[in-house]
């Protein structure tokens, strides 16, 4: 009992520790409710549009909610031999009914992804079905069209009338469901996909260690010389930074051309000749060179804040226990700026795998990354299902490089300019 | 800088050769933007030097292509909407990102490192899948194709930006001022204009500089989401690169070109001034 007469309180009473624990809890309320309209406006106006594209992914309404009936009378189906009459039934009044509302094109497309030839398929079996009121609705459905005899259709139907299909995702790999539902390889003619992933990946993995090749020495330097000097040499590498992307894509354009600047000086000077230009620009090369230009000030202003901090004392040091220059260096300097590498590393390759404006502008035919075929899909063939899965998966991988970046460097270390 | 006593003549060469590599790698990086100036000035419709310019002939320069800039009202008109989009997108950025930064530079905020992802995130997401995104769900209610939709699309994009740099600020902000002010008879309004506001003053207008530059140069998210009439300078040049190259667009870029050396001036000036505000001393 004689803590009790010993409690410290406030004038009015209240245990100290209370009143302490109450401005506390009240000062993080506070500080939560300033995040409180920042959040929201990031959640409405940038989440909830990424994960609506995401779900767009996953989500297949239109075959389950156009071909109600016919989904409903697949259900008894087991996927071994052909369909029975009620599921040609079903199907022949539903192709009717959309041909009539001018919905069959809107199935037959999400059909069509999944299996080519499944959009004339419907077209033509829909304009046939006319003149045909009566059954037995199996055969004549057959002799419309022979593959209405084959399983293939049907397990297509099937398949994405549950809604909810990871066709899209498998798409993304070159992969599709059989007509069994097993997972295969498509045909070797038509695997586009995979050899975009590679591409993209090779070329971001190669831009980044250009990067650091390229970095490194100007980093040194710039860490290394009178702050006087390396402050003026600092404008070249923030310059860059802080012009507009299209500013310099213009510039690599007129630069690399084939009547450019670099070619007209390669004739000039006699190093080749006027009919044999060099295509150094609309292919990879192109791609290669301005993603370089584009990201090197992300790798030299990381190591530049690292190699600033060493303390060129251990150097010397080495030196004078007989290290030879390039020892030095090797053994003492560089693993000492491994942080700076890593960061600098991941930054770039965070931002090269997700490169858009400068493959569509530089890349030609060749030098297309995987964004590029995204925006393909979104703008020109419409598949966005599939924009939407290419677009989760390239997600999932930057998060996870972003989430090493941040447990490595640290979110707030961020350096910007 | 003089060598030390030990250095061999190997070692003298390759301090040399180490510059030249050093000096053409920064060539490398500063190429692109000086060689636009000298070509914005030619008087013929190439990309390259004429004969008569590399032989510095008077006649064989112009400013043409500045004139038809000046002169044609699509470019006049992206400028305007560049600057428009852009100055919204910034105001709002910038008061929603510093609201948030003075949270989260706060050591008691609940959630914090959660938050701070959240709102990094249009940062990190490669920006063909926000856009794509952006696209989907403005189209569906009816802000696709419209002014407010792009200046929400650029205040998204510009927030990260502000938050990074207003919390680099505030980290350093020592709360006892507050209190210093405060136990000085100063209220709240007071304190707040006489001794938060100026500190961390020159953070925030960088961190809104980062905005407006985000949104002056983005691209991606005005491709899906503007229509003919909110085109802004990065959409008429990629235009301009895809459809009909005219070397207008090399006087644009140079003129771009001046413009953001004005604003990295700015944000280096700031950038100082804001280290010897809180007693830094500067790097």
């Amino acid at each position: 009992m004689s803590d009790k007469t010993s409690e410290i309180t406030t004038r009015d009473g209240t245990p100290l520790k209370l009143s302490l624990h109450r401005a506390e809890r009240s000062k993080k309320i506070r500080s939560f409710l300033f995040l409180i309209p920042t959040l929201t406006f990031i959640l409405i106006t940038f989440i909830i549009p990424l994960t609506d594209m995401l779900f767009r992914s996953v989500h297949t309404p239109e075959v389950g909610a156009l071909l109600h009936h016919t989904v409903k009378s697949l259900q008894a189906w087991d996927g071994a031999g052909l369909p029975d009459e009620p599921a040609y039934y079903a199907l022949t009044q539903e192709l009717k009914l959309l041909k009539k509302d001018k919905t069959l094109g809107k199935v037959a497309l999400r059909l069509n992804y999944e299996k080519s030839g499944m959009r004339s398929l419907l077209s033509k079996t829909a304009r046939k079905l006319k003149n045909i009121h009566e059954g037995p609705f199996k055969n004549k459905m057959i002799e419309i069209d022979k593959r209405w005899g084959e399983r293939e259709p049907w397990a297509v139907i099937k398949r994405l009338g549950k809604g909810l299909t990871f066709t899209h995702y498998l798409a993304t790999f070159d992969m599709k469901y059989d007509v069994d539902g097993n997972i295969t390889s498509v045909p070797e003619e038509v695997r586009i996909h995979t050899k975009i992933w590679l591409n993209t990946l090779w070329v971001s993995l190669a831009v980044t260690a250009l990067c650091v090749l390229l970095g490194y020495p100007v980093a040194y330097l710039l860490a290394n010389l009178p702050i006087r000097i390396s402050n003026l040499l600092m404008i070249c590498v923030l310059l860059p930074f802080w012009t507009s992307i299209l500013v310099r894509l213009t510039s690599w354009i007129v630069l690399l051309q084939k009547q450019g600047v670099i070619n007209d000086i390669l004739v000039w000077v006699g190093i080749i000749s006027d009919e044999n230009r060099i295509r150094m620009i609309y292919n990879m090369t192109g791609t290669f060179v301005a993603m370089t230009q584009v990201l090197l000030p992300f790798m030299i202003l990381p190591l530049y804040s690292v190699m600033k901090t060493i303390d060129p004392s251990y150097m010397r040091a080495g030196r004078s226990l007989g290290a030879n220059p390039v020892r030095a260096f090797w053994e003492i300097y560089v693993p000492q700026t491994v942080a700076g590498i890593g960061a600098g590393s991941l930054l770039v390759f965070i931002l090269a795998i997700g490169y858009y404006i400068t493959p569509a502008l530089v890349g030609g035919a060749t030098g297309q990354l995987i964004s590029n075929f995204i925006a393909l899909h979104m703008g020109k063939t419409l598949n966005w299902g599939l924009a939407g899965a290419m677009g989760t998966t390239l997600l999932a991988g930057v998060l996870a490089i972003y989430w090493l970046y941040n447990r490595l460097v640290g979110i707030e270390n961020m350096k910007l300019g | 800088m003089a060598f030390p006593t030990y250095a061999g003549r190997l070692e003298k060469t390759w301090y040399y050769v180490f510059r030249i590599i050093c000096g053409l790698i920064l060539f490398f990086l500063m190429a692109p933007l000086v060689i636009l100036i000298p070509l914005s000035f030619n008087a013929e419709p190439y990309f390259t030097f004429t004969s008569g310019m590399l032989s510095l002939d008077p006649d064989a320069f112009s400013i043409r292509w500045y004139q038809d800039f000046i002169n044609n009202p699509q470019w006049i008109h992206s400028i305007k909407n560049s600057f428009i989009i852009g100055f919204f997108s910034t105001i709002l950025a910038t008061s929603l990102g510093t609201l948030a930064a003075w949270a989260l530079s706060r050591s008691y905020t609940p959630f914090r490192v959660a938050i701070m992802g959240i709102l990094i995130s249009p940062m990190i997401v490669p920006i063909i899948i926000s856009a794509a995104g952006m696209f989907f769900f403005y189209s569906k209610v009816g802000l696709a194709q419209t002014y407010p939709g792009l200046i929400l699309a650029h205040t998204a994009l510009g927030i990260p930006f502000v938050v990074i740099t207003v919390t680099a600020t505030l980290i350093g902000f020592d709360e006892s001022l507050i209190r210093a002010s405060a136990s000085l008879g100063a209220n709240l309004v007071t304190t707040w204009r006489n001794v938060v506001i100026p500190l961390i003053l020159p953070g925030v207008v960088s961190g809104g500089l980062f905005a407006f530059v985000t949104s002056f140069d983005e691209i991606v998210a005005v491709l899906f989401l503007s229509g003919f009439e909110q085109r802004t300078i990065p959409r008429q040049m990629w235009a301009g690169i895809r459809e009909q190259i005219s070397p207008t667009i090399l006087a644009v870029a140079t003129i771009l070109v001046l413009f953001s050396i004005a604003l990295l001036t700015t944000v280096e000036l700031l950038r100082r001034r804001s280290e010897r505000l809180r007693g830094l001393t500067p790097s």
